[in-house]
């Protein structure tokens, strides 16, 4: 009796967050949805696209029914391309740099040393960073090809400055990104590293295991399931890096899928385009979402 | 002779995760240096330290650039949303965690797929709904944004949280012919408490920092520190006192928070996948 009455109360106490977040979900999504078939432009709402279009359809609010012409038009536009790579290599480089770096930080980390707590909050701290100020930092003060920190290393050792933002502004978000984003990678594979058995540890030592054989077949089978669960979380913040892209003004070079959608809709206020373009992203995230939530059952169960 | 080795070796270390980690820290502390000097010494980097510590980079944000506008919207921000989400997420949390029905494992895997929706597939929609219903650039309109966008993240760790706390405890207070009421207050909420202030601690950081949504929607009113420091890529004049100034005024809080919540930050990120 008492658990009928638990269960009751606790679909009551469920479904707020069930209602809100299924509004958030469907609500948008069936919009965007249907916005990617519509010749919708928010400079021209009502175009008279039977003279466009003769014999086209039109919805209830007289906007013309375009079919898959946006997709058409966005899966075709050169920009489309460049961007979906940038995408691509930004996500590549950031977390081939990210797993690397971040192994080896939590390696280093996980020795003991003078100031460790210190030492491991100063590594920790560039992912709490908010992201357009990490992006202004490194534009300005750190990567200017004129008084920032980097030429001025560059030139007290005799070196050309590298301007960064003309000749490899690519490289630049990537560096910038990675910085944010190798301390989250270090701190997950450190809280998996100190969850190592220690007496698998202490028996390693006991019998003399040589520090590269330990690494290769007991800590790096242990890391490989954090390994995942960052490459899968990265990619699916990394997917929708902006900040970063719209304050440094690195949209010719490096703009990316998410930038590119805000570009359709927000500034050339093509909602049509911009939603094909949205559903497109959606698509992309998906593939990923798909194993990573796999990863996440599978433990829920564990 | 070991030991002396383990000593030699444990020095080594030291020195070089100093080093490491003063390079990755490099470019926080750097902002913070050239916070404190003069726009002059700023562009001109003879030294790592100011030639005359100066506050009057600090006085200047404060007194041309409403910054103290944007900080408090990002505080309401922070607050509200995470207030609201809370509301919402710790009854929720605790149906799933104390009396699961067949279907709580999906439901939470279908919350959490919510999260996976890139911002993008929404933008267009929301931006369009929130300038209908006049909601562009206002603090409520922001709040409810990154409540729904934190939600899910917020009941699974409060789920992660809350089953750790073991059942036989609420039974023996039933037994004890505690009504649920009493159950709640007495029982559950002191062991509960702790989860409860580290998902709000992991919630804050999370709202300070969002950088889609607060740059897409807000221009002015509503705009919290994220638009206040993005104001600061169309420069005029010598602006790199100021701008490291406003930036460390808008990480510190966050760089304070984030420092107690290490482990928290692992748990909520990782969905609990990692602990």
């Amino acid at each position: 009796m008492a658990t009928q009455q638990t269960r009751t109360l606790g679909k009551l106490a469920v479904s707020p967050s069930v209602f809100v977040l299924f509004m958030w979900m469907i609500v948008p999504l069936a919009m965007t949805i249907y916005f990617s078939f519509l010749r919708y432009n928010l400079l021209d709402p009502n175009p008279v696209c039977s003279l466009l279009t003769p014999g086209a359809l039109l919805d209830a609010e007289n906007r013309c029914l375009a079919g898959f012409t946006n997709y058409y038009y966005f899966l075709t536009d050169p920009a489309f391309f460049k961007a979906m790579g940038n995408s691509l290599k930004l996500v590549g480089w950031v977390l081939a740099i990210s797993v690397a770096g971040g192994t080896l930080l939590a390696l280093l980390l996980d020795q003991p040393f003078f100031g460790r707590g210190f030492v491991r909050i100063m590594m920790i701290a560039p992912f709490l960073v908010m992201p357009t100020v990490s992006a202004l930092v490194w534009q300005n003060m750190l990567m200017d090809p004129v008084s920032g920190f980097f030429a001025f290393i560059s030139k007290s050792i005799g070196l050309q400055p590298i301007d960064w933002f003309t000749h490899h502004p690519f490289a630049a978000v990537v560096i910038m990104v990675a910085w944010q984003w190798v301390p989250f990678a270090t701190l997950i594979l450190l809280t998996s590293l100190q969850s190592l058995d220690e007496e698998q540890k202490e028996a390693a030592e006991m019998d003399g295991t040589p520090p590269l054989s330990y690494f290769w077949y007991i800590v790096l089978p242990h890391l490989i399931r954090p390994m995942t669960v960052v490459v899968l979380i990265e990619t699916i913040f990394l997917l929708n890096v902006f900040a970063e892209i719209y304050v440094t003004g690195t949209a010719g070079p490096a703009g990316n899928l998410p930038f590119l959608v805000y570009q359709y809709g927000l500034i050339a206020n093509d909602i049509g385009g911009a939603s094909a373009g949205g559903i497109v992203a959606v698509i992309l995230a998906n593939i990923v979402a798909f194993f990573l939530m796999r990863m996440i059952g599978k433990n829920l169960e564990a | 002779m070991a030991r002396r080795e383990t000593m030699q070796r444990k020095i080594f270390i030291t020195a070089l995760a100093w080093v490491v980690g003063l390079i990755v820290f490099f470019p926080i502390l750097w902002t913070v240096l050239t916070s404190f000097k003069t726009e002059g010494d700023a562009i001109n980097i003879s030294g790592f330290f100011s030639t005359g510590w100066t506050t009057e980079a600090y006085s200047v944000v404060q007194s041309r650039s409403n910054y103290v506008q944007f900080a408090w919207n990002s505080v309401a921000l922070a607050l509200g949303s995470t207030f609201f989400a809370l509301v919402i997420a710790i009854p929720s949390a605790w149906a799933m965690a104390f009396a699961p029905g067949k279907r709580t494992k999906d439901l939470l895997m279908w919350m959490l797929s919510t999260k996976m929706m890139p911002p993008v597939g929404a933008l267009i929609p929301i931006y369009l709904i929130f300038r209908d219903l006049g909601l562009l650039d206002t603090r409520g309109g922001i709040i409810t944004v990154l409540m729904l966008l934190n939600l899910p993240i917020i009941i699974w760790m409060l789920y992660t949280y809350f089953k750790e706390i073991p059942g036989e405890i609420l039974e023996a207070s039933r037994m004890d012919g505690a009504s649920l009421g009493k159950e709640l207050l007495y029982v559950l909420t002191p062991m509960a408490i702790p989860g409860i202030a580290s998902t709000l601690l992991l919630n804050i950081i999370l709202a300070w920092n969002e950088a889609f949504w607060t740059l897409a929607l807000t221009t002015k009113d509503a705009a919290p520190l994220t638009q206040f420091i993005a104001s600061y890529s169309s420069p005029e004049g010598l602006f790199w006192a100021k701008l490291s100034a406003a930036s460390t005024m808008a990480i510190a809080p966050i760089l304070v928070l984030g420092w107690f919540a290490q482990k928290q930050l692992v748990r909520g990120l990782t969905f609990g996948a990692v602990k």
